[in-house]
C-alpha cells in the first residue's frame, strides 16, 4: 500500500490553520500528489480551539473520516498545550511542530510527548511579525513543516504561494510571505 | 481528447462548476447549510457573466421548488439545489415536480434533520424523499459529485425518462472537503450534456399543452402512477449508458453498483455515499491480511438497482447493511430494506444485519468498520442463538 501522510492542525480560529490544512494539500497537489484538506466545523468562534486536517498520498485517497491517528501534528499555539491533549492518537515516531517561544525540551515536558516523538519549535508568530507584519503563523509553519518532515517541498510551497496570492494581494505582502518561508524553514529547531 | 484542468474543489464547489457548464436557463435557490457554497459559487457565475441563467433567490425552499416547478413546465432547464431542512420543506413540492414529468436537476448536500438540530451529514434528509419518484444518485466524493451533475442532466431530460434527478453529496464531508478533482474543459461538457430541447411545454404556444391536471376518480391518476413507475424503471437502462458515454468522455469508470473484492468475498458491507471510500479502505487493508471482505457500494438509489446488487452479493455468506438514517419503529433503515426485499425476492436467505452508523455526521473509523466485519464472522451463528437486534447502532456513545 502506497504511502499516505496524515496531518492534524490544532488552532485557535482566525490563524489560519484551515487556510494552513489547504495551502499544505495544494502545494503537494501541484507536485502530482493526492490530497484532502478539512476543517473539524463546530466552533466557528475567533478564539476558539479547533482542528484541521490535511492528508497526502501518492495514490486517491478513499478514507473520509477525522484524522485519529496522525502522522504530523502542527500547533499554531502554544496556549492550547494546556488546553488541548495535542499528541492524542500520534503515531509511533511522530512528529509535533509547535509555534513557540518554548524550548522542545519544553515542549516535551508540556505536552508529555512519548520519547519517540520528534519535536520540533518555531516563532512563526515573530517571524510572522516581521516578515508579513501580522500575527499569522500558518504560511511559516508550513515552511517548517517542509523542512522537518519533507512532506512538501519547500520551493513548491513558494511558488504555490506566490501563485495563488497574486493578483489576491500586494506584492510586498506576498514578498512578506515568502519571506516567512525562508525564515522558519531556517530557523525551526528539532 | 478533453481538456482537463486539476484543481483543488469541495464537492459543492464542482456541483457549482457543473450547474454553470449546463448553463441552465432557470436557478431559483434558498441558500442553506451545507449547500450554501454551491448557491455563493454559481452567483459568482451569474455577476460574472460567465451562464445566462436567469437566478431567482427567493424566500424559502419550498418556493425555490415551486419556482423551479414553474420554470421546468415553461420549457427551461431548470436546476436548484438544498439540503435538510430545506429539502423537507420542498417536500410536497417534489411529489408535483416528479408527477409533472419535469427533468429539473436538484443537488443535494445530504444533512441531519432536526430535532436537535445539527448541521451534519447523513442521509435522514434525502431518503424523506426517496418515494417522490426522483431518480437519486449519490456521490462517493468531490469528483462524483460533478459527474453525477452533468450526467442528471442527460437523464432527466431523456424523452423516455422525463423525472427530476437528486443528485446528492454528503455534507461537509464531500460538500465542505477539499479534494483533487478534475474539470473538463467546457466545450467537452457543452457537447455531452447537449441543449434541452422539451417536446412540450407551456411556452409552446403552436402546441398547446396543459401541465399538472386534475385527475380524479374514473380519470387517469393510476396510470400516471404506473407511468411513472415504468419511466423510473426504464431510466436504470439509461443511466448506465450514459455513465459509459461519460465514462468514454471521462476516463472515469461508472457503475451503478461498485463492487470491491465481491468475488470471492465472504463476507460484504452494502453502503452509501462517503462512507463506500471509507468501508474500501479498511476492506483493503483486511484483505492484505488475507480476509475474504468485500465492499458494494450504491451510487444510484432511485431507480433501486436490484439485480446488480443481487449479482454482487449472491455469493457472499454474510452480509452487513450501513444505514446513515433512522427509520425509527420501522424494520431497518432504508437501504437494509431495499437490501433485503432484493435478496428475498430471488429467494437468497443470506444472513443480513443493518447497522445504524454516522447520523449527525458521528464521524465513521476505521474501528467501526473493522468492527462490522468482525461481526460478519459470526452472524449466522448469532442470528440462530437470537443475539442480534435487527437494528444495531455503532459509533455512539
Amino acid at each position: 500500500m502506497a504511502e499516505l501522510t496524515e496531518i492534524r492542525w490544532h488552532a485557535r480560529a482566525g490563524q489560519g490553520a484551515v487556510t494552513a490544512s489547504r495551502l499544505v494539500a495544494e502545494t503537494a497537489m501541484d507536485d502530482g500528489q493526492y490530497m484532502q484538506a478539512m476543517p473539524e466545523y463546530g466552533a466557528e468562534r475567533q478564539g476558539a480551539p479547533l482542528k484541521a486536517y490535511t492528508r497526502i498520498s501518492p495514490d486517491p485517497i478513499e478514507i473520509h473520516n477525522n484524522i485519529l491517528h496522525p502522522d504530523i501534528v502542527v500547533v499554531l499555539d502554544d496556549t492550547l498545550l494546556e488546553v488541548v491533549n495535542v499528541c492524542e492518537g500520534l503515531k509511533p515516531n511522530g512528529t509535533l511542530i509547535v509555534n513557540t517561544r518554548m524550548t522542545g525540551d519544553e515542549v516535551r515536558e508540556a505536552t508529555r510527548a512519548a520519547a519517540d516523538v520528534k519535536i520540533a519549535t518555531v516563532d512563526a508568530s515573530d517571524i510572522a511579525i516581521n516578515t508579513i507584519g501580522r500575527d499569522i503563523p500558518n504560511t511559516p509553519i508550513a515552511g517548517a513543516l517542509a523542512k522537518v518532515t519533507g512532506v512538501i517541498d519547500v520551493e513548491s510551497l513558494k511558488k504555490y504561494v506566490e501563485r495563488s496570492f497574486t493578483g489576491k494581494f500586494s506584492d510586498k505582502v506576498i514578498a512578506g510571505n515568502l519571506a516567512s518561508v525562508d525564515r522558519a524553514y531556517e530557523e525551526v529547531h528539532v | 481528447m478533453p481538456d482537463v484542468t486539476v484543481l483543488a474543489s469541495s464537492g459543492d464547489q464542482m456541483v457549482a462548476e457543473a450547474f454553470r457548464q449546463a448553463n441552465p436557463d432557470v436557478l431559483p435557490v434558498y441558500p442553506i447549510t451545507p449547500q450554501t457554497i454551491i448557491v455563493e459559487e454559481f452567483d459568482k457565475f451569474v455577476a460574472q457573466g460567465k451562464v445566462h441563467t436567469e437566478f431567482v433567490p427567493v424566500e424559502s425552499e419550498h418556493s425555490a421548488m415551486a419556482a423551479a416547478i414553474g420554470a421546468s413546465a415553461a420549457g427551461a432547464r431548470t436546476v436548484t439545489a438544498t439540503a435538510s431542512q430545506g429539502l423537507a420543506y420542498m417536500w410536497e413540492e417534489l411529489y408535483v415536480a416528479a408527477g409533472m414529468r419535469l427533468p429539473i436537476v436538484m443537488a443535494n448536500a445530504n444533512r441531519a434533520l432536526s430535532a436537535p438540530i445539527n448541521i451534519h451529514g447523513d442521509h435522514s434528509d434525502i431518503m424523506g424523499c426517496r418515494d417522490t419518484g426522483w431518480i437519486m444518485y449519490f456521490a462517493e466524493n468531490a469528483q462524483e459529485a460533478y459527474d453525477d451533475t452533468l450526467m442528471a442532466f442527460r437523464v432527466a431530460e431523456h424523452p423516455d425518462v422525463m423525472l427530476p434527478v437528486a443528485t446528492t453529496l454528503d455534507g461537509f464531508i464531500t460538500s465542505h472537503a477539499l479534494e483533487r478533482c478534475e474539470l473538463l474543459d467546457d466545450e467537452t461538457v457543452a457537447a455531452f450534456v447537449g441543449e434541452y430541447k422539451p417536446e412540450r411545454s407551456l411556452l409552446d404556444t403552436d402546441n398547446p399543452n396543459s401541465f399538472g391536471m386534475f385527475a380524479n376518480l374514473g380519470n387517469f391518476y393510476m396510470e400516471t402512477k404506473l407511468a411513472m413507475r415504468k419511466a423510473m424503471e426504464g431510466s436504470l437502462d439509461i443511466i448506465k449508458s450514459v455513465g459509459k458515454e461519460f465514462e468514454a468522455v471521462s476516463g472515469r469508470p461508472f457503475e451503478v453498483v461498485k463492487t470491491y473484492g465481491t468475488e470471492d468475498a465472504e463476507r460484504v458491507i452494502v453502503v452509501m455515499g462517503s462512507s463506500i471510500g471509507n468501508v474500501r479502505h479498511v476492506a483493503k487493508q483486511l484483505r492484505a491480511k488475507g480476509e475474504k471482505v468485500g465492499v458494494v457500494g450504491l451510487r444510484v438509489f432511485r431507480p433501486f438497482p436490484s439485480n446488480e446488487l443481487v449479482a454482487a452479493l449472491k455469493d457472499a455468506k454474510a452480509i452487513a447493511v450501513m444505514d446513515r438514517c433512522e427509520t425509527v419503529g420501522g424494520q431497518g433503515g432504508p437501504l437494509w430494506q431495499e437490501t433485503a426485499a432484493a435478496l428475498q425476492s430471488v429467494g437468497i436467505t443470506t444472513p443480513t444485519r443493518d447497522y445504524m452508523y454516522g447520523l449527525g455526521g458521528a464521524d465513521v473509523t476505521v474501528q467501526l468498520i473493522e468492527e462490522i466485519f468482525e461481526d460478519l464472522k459470526t452472524l449466522e451463528a448469532d442470528k440462530a442463538a437470537g443475539k442480534v437486534a435487527d437494528v444495531t447502532y455503532k459509533g455512539n456513545r
